[in-house]
């Protein structure tokens, strides 16, 4: 009965309470539909029969009247960015060939032990670097949404493509992605899929693939704002193996999601009405402010003048981090070799022939903001930018509870569409990325279809550790959004 | 300031990747617009604004200094493209 992978977490965890179906019954009606969705090359690796086994032992755990985990028998897909140890685990990149870690990263070891189900890792861009899945050695994402009356391939989003698509997809209930510019939130809002990237140190880095450190968080894709909240709830949490992770408990957001936002204050920024804001993301923001009006909230408009200086900051922070962060390979202790005469010709060999056009372009321009005579002019004064950013933020903060935005400037792109251009790509974050920027918690929930019927995000912003009032916040959204639209075919 | 071939030969130097000489101009091209398009970071007033390298205000945590891990080469060694006798190995360094 292939409905149940129709089911939300929150309704699988019960019916699998009530036992009217197993963990077995659910994993393998994904692995079956993971079979006829193959075309969207979402997954880069199946681990059907691990995902079995671990079904298995979840219905025996139930059975046996064990200790139950928060996520027991929930298949989930992991980005193939977080190392899982005896599973190849590529980052989307030729350089990390047949590369199997020791050992699992923080966040998918506390899911694991949630008693998760993993289907198998995700496909994204090269390292995380991407809007559109593109960049990955192992081929495109397809969105499983399509243009009314038009069979044109859309991207997925990226860099959290392969995530966003399987959960739209349903061949995965829920999947992990990392957020360093937008990398959760504009894949979900391109797939009609909700997406947190919570506040900077509540989940451990630890084991993921480094882009940029002090950018990088890992956070849920799911179908719902309860199901990110579940599946949050278990990734987050202090981890003395990555110095960056706070330590600091974590609520119960499932709990958090009362339903009651009234007299909460929403910030409409008036600075992301950006040039050329097509008008259905704009009567669409609206339409959201209203949404949450009608609920008992106060909206608000707010500044956050240093706005526009966001995405140039962003692509000086982010790949000098990736450029010291990217050193490590070079051919010596894992993943790809390329024979050389000399070392100096290995590693320049190794790294020409592994990375891809874009991580190259990244690492380049990363070297060149670092490089004697230009670090202050570029990396230090992104660095006082940055805290400007902070600092709008901090105050706009004083005045309201939550921001709401759009999540993205347009809705999914063909293939071939924003190419020539790296800048235009990088548009595709303008709306997100001064979250990363400020370590703030973000969340976009689906809100609507365009004229050509294809999904369109809203953003929400809460203050640092408050992802109850975000999360709370974006389910009044997404109630009074009732986005129930299925991509054709799923 | 702009990117010529000569100073993206420099920069593929220092970041360790081979370019081929034929894309370098290509390259400086591309990274170019890019930097350009960085250059308006420039307007912004930033005298007396203290850089900023990571949100988290507050100090490193410490910890124990006692060793808690290793001891494990063969799973260090397990990625290694061609390890020998527990080490990793690199072409020729000293003559």
């Amino acid at each position: 009965m292939n409905d149940l992978t129709h089911l939300t977490i929150a309704d699988a965890l019960d019916g699998l309470a009530a036992r009217k179906f197993s963990a077995r019954e659910l994993t393998d009606a994904h692995i079956q539909k993971m079979g006829a969705a193959k075309g969207l090359n979402a997954y880069i690796t199946e681990t059907p029969d691990l995902a079995r086994a671990k079904a298995d032992a979840s219905d025996k755990r139930r059975a046996s009247g064990g200790a139950i985990g928060a996520l027991d028998g929930i298949p989930l897909g992991i980005k193939d960015l977080f190392c899982t140890e005896g599973v190849l685990t590529t980052a989307g990149s030729h350089i990390l060939d047949g590369f199997k870690p020791t050992y699992e990263s923080t966040v998918t070891s506390k899911l694991f032990d949630a008693g998760a189900v993993m289907l198998g890792k995700l496909n994204l861009d090269e390292f995380a670097m991407g809007s559109s899945n593109k960049t990955s050695y192992y081929g495109n994402v397809i969105n499983p949404w399509k243009r009314k009356g038009d069979n044109t391939d859309l991207v997925p989003g990226g860099s959290s493509g392969g995530s966003s698509a399987a959960v739209a997809a349903r061949i995965a209930m829920g999947a992990t992605g990392t957020d360093t510019g937008g990398s959760i939130r504009q894949p979900a809002a391109l797939t009609g899929t909700v997406g947190i990237k919570p506040t900077y140190g509540r989940c451990s880095r630890w084991g993921i693939v480094a882009f940029a450190s002090s950018l990088d968080q890992a956070g849920p894709i799911a179908r719902s704002v309860e199901d990110c909240a579940i599946m949050l709830g278990v990734m987050a949490g202090h981890d003395p193996k990555d110095s960056t992770s706070v330590e600091m408990a974590v609520p119960d957001f499932r709990k958090g999601l009362t339903g009651d936002i009234r007299g909460l204050r929403v910030g409409i920024p008036r600075e992301y009405r950006v040039d050329g804001m097509s008008q259905e993301i704009s009567d669409l923001w609206a339409k959201g402010a209203e949404w949450l009006k009608a609920q008992g909230a106060i909206i608000k408009e707010i500044s956050l003048p240093h706005t526009k200086y966001a995405l140039p900051t962003y692509y000086i922070i982010a790949p000098a981090e990736a450029s010291s962060n990217l050193a490590r390979y070079d051919g010596v202790r894992f993943g790809l070799r390329v024979p050389g005469n000399s070392l100096d010709e290995m590693y320049e060999l190794t790294r020409a022939a592994g990375f891809g056009k874009e991580v190259k372009r990244r690492i380049l321009i990363g070297t060149y903001v670092l490089s004697a005579g230009y670090y202050d002019a570029y990396y230090l004064q992104a660095q006082k930018i940055r805290a400007l950013i902070l600092k709008d933020f901090t105050n706009a903060f004083q005045d309201v509870d939550v921001i709401l935005t759009p999540s993205t400037p347009s809705a999914a792109f063909g293939f071939h569409e924003n190419e020539d251009d790296p800048v235009q790509m990088y548009l595709q974050d303008v709306f997100t990325v001064t979250v990363n920027l400020a370590g703030l918690p973000g969340i976009s929930v689906p809100a609507g279809l365009d004229s050509k019927g294809l999904p369109l995000g809203l953003q929400m912003i809460g203050r640092a550790f408050d992802e109850e009032t975000l999360l709370r916040s974006a389910q009044a959204l997404e109630r009074a959004a009732n986005f129930t639209a299925l991509p054709a075919g799923v | 300031m702009s990117l010529d071939s000569k100073t993206v030969a420099n920069i593929a130097t220092l970041a360790r990747i081979r370019v081929p000489e034929a894309d370098l101009p290509g390259l400086a091209q591309e990274l170019n617009g890019i930097m350009t398009w960085i250059e308006q970071l420039n307007e912004v007033d930033t005298k007396g604004v203290q850089p900023m390298s990571g949100v988290l205000a507050r100090d490193m945590p410490r910890r124990p200094d006692v060793v808690n891990d290793g001891g494990d080469p063969l799973k260090v060694l397990a990625n290694a493209p061609e390890p020998a006798h527990g080490f990793f190995t690199v072409p020729k360094v000293v003559e």
